[in-house]
């Protein structure tokens, strides 16, 4: 599997080495971290969450359409689930080939994609106590009203 | 404890079916709605007809020649404008002499298996019995008994500026139930909550319901209160069963925020669903 989920701290060196190819010129990795901050509210750790199932035949996907796009050697994606952390290494996406330019536009749309398209999601918890998950709640429709519960016909 | 039942025999009951609201979420009149060729507000009626002495409808002023409601007993709400509470006030100044079954107008699966349940544990000692939502925990009011003493308590608190029967009941001695059938105090505010109601009684025991497992992940598994579950569902599509179980659990994500996948692979929410399948709804995604 080259796209696949752990729930502890992501081993970036035998990641790297399974890029490793005799035509590779070089390799091109990107690790996203758990920052302190997230539109305006201070972030104190996260939780990642995945619907493992269908996330991985996703992200294979887009791994193999990072290959068809772009002549890249290998590519690898790791996204890791559970608590995390500050500064804890949230994904990490790691791309082979000859030259180096094709290996920054590779990992570029593999990040992009896995952002969009695979079903994971992050709460994230925030100093003042409260939680959220991330781009489910701020626009989100109304909670039904208490007053109303439901019944807006009776 | 009310007189009634210091003398020993509750007081008699009484039907009321709620049909004064706006329908907003709707956009038509809920009392009109069809199912099966028969309106939704008839439909409740006769259902609670079945169950009590005498039954009424109570309507806004403004809608008492209204063709739905006007070939029934009325009971016009006292004040304009108040929500259901002042349907119920109505009523029980109408007839202090009894107890009112109250029912929303918009409960298509309710059945007399529920109602049953409700006459069944009632408690007349205190000022109502009411169902425990599936959703909330909270008393549903709109489907319950009201016992006459009630009627000086909301008052008092319609005084203070209350408004909601469900923060009436919550502040005020009842009995709670669970009901038996989750199903029966589903609601339906939406033109598709409708659509999938009216499929589902078409359908009635044509189609037998076949089974299928939901997993919830993420805003839903909080919001659902479990991350799995099986289900017994004449839905037809992802589509219907997403209007089932909004019903039941009120999500805050619409449908258009989400998408669905089917045997962990995403499916149109139009797609045929057979009996065995999983289904998720998959929430805004926020991975990296």
């Amino acid at each position: 599997m080259h796209f696949r989920f752990t729930d502890r701290a992501i081993d970036t060196q035998s990641a790297r080495d399974e890029l490793l190819d005799k035509g590779a010129g070089g390799y091109v990795s990107f690790e996203g971290w758990v920052r302190d901050f997230n539109e305006g509210q201070e972030v104190t750790h996260l939780e990642y969450e995945a619907f493992q199932a269908l996330a991985v035949k996703e992200g294979e996907r887009i791994l193999a359409e990072a290959h068809h796009r772009f002549p890249i050697k290998h590519a690898l994606c790791i996204h890791r689930v559970g608590s995390l952390d500050l500064t804890d290494m949230a994904v990490w996406v790691g791309v082979s080939s000859a030259h180096r330019g094709e290996a920054f536009d590779a990992c570029r749309y593999i990040i992009d994609e896995v952002k969009h398209r695979v079903p994971i999601w992050k709460k994230e918890h925030y100093r003042s106590g409260d939680s959220g998950w991330v781009n489910c709640e701020r626009c989100a429709a109304p909670a039904p009203h208490a007053h109303h519960h439901g019944h807006d016909a009776a | 404890m009310n007189s009634a039942a210091h003398n020993g025999s509750p007081a008699p009951l009484f039907g009321l079916i709620l049909a004064g609201g706006a329908s907003t979420r709707m956009q038509r009149d809920k009392a009109a709605l069809p199912y099966q060729g028969k309106s939704q507000l008839d439909r409740a009626f006769e259902l609670v007809q079945r169950h009590v002495s005498k039954a009424f409808v109570s309507v806004r002023s403004t809608q008492v020649t209204e063709p739905t409601r006007a070939h029934r007993p009325l009971i016009v709400d006292s004040v304009e404008g108040g929500g259901p509470i002042v349907g119920i006030r109505s009523a029980l100044a109408a007839h202090p002499e009894a107890a009112w079954l109250v029912l929303a107008c918009d409960l298509p699966f309710l059945t007399d298996a529920a109602i049953e349940q409700l006459i069944s544990e009632r408690d007349p000692t205190v000022l109502a019995t009411a169902y425990r939502s599936a959703h909330d925990g909270l008393p549903e009011p709109l489907c319950a008994i009201w016992e006459p003493a009630a009627a000086a308590a909301i008052a008092a608190y319609s005084q203070s500026g209350g408004i909601c029967p469900r923060k009436f009941l919550r502040t005020h001695p009842v009995k709670l139930l669970e009901a038996r059938d989750r199903r029966a105090l589903d609601n339906i505010n939406t033109p598709e909550e409708y659509a999938f109601a009216q499929g589902a009684l078409d359908q009635g025991t044509l189609a037998s319901p076949m089974q299928l497992t939901i997993q919830y992940f993420a805003l839903l598994r909080e919001q659902a209160g479990r991350s799995e579950e099986t289900l017994q569902t004449s839905a037809a599509t992802p589509a219907d069963l997403f209007a089932e179980l909004n019903a039941r659990y009120r999500f805050t994500l619409a449908r258009d925020q989400l998408k669905v996948a089917v045997n962990a692979e995403f499916a149109e929410w139009s797609h045929r669903l057979r009996a065995g399948d999983s289904v998720v709804f998959v929430p805004p995604v926020a991975g990296g």
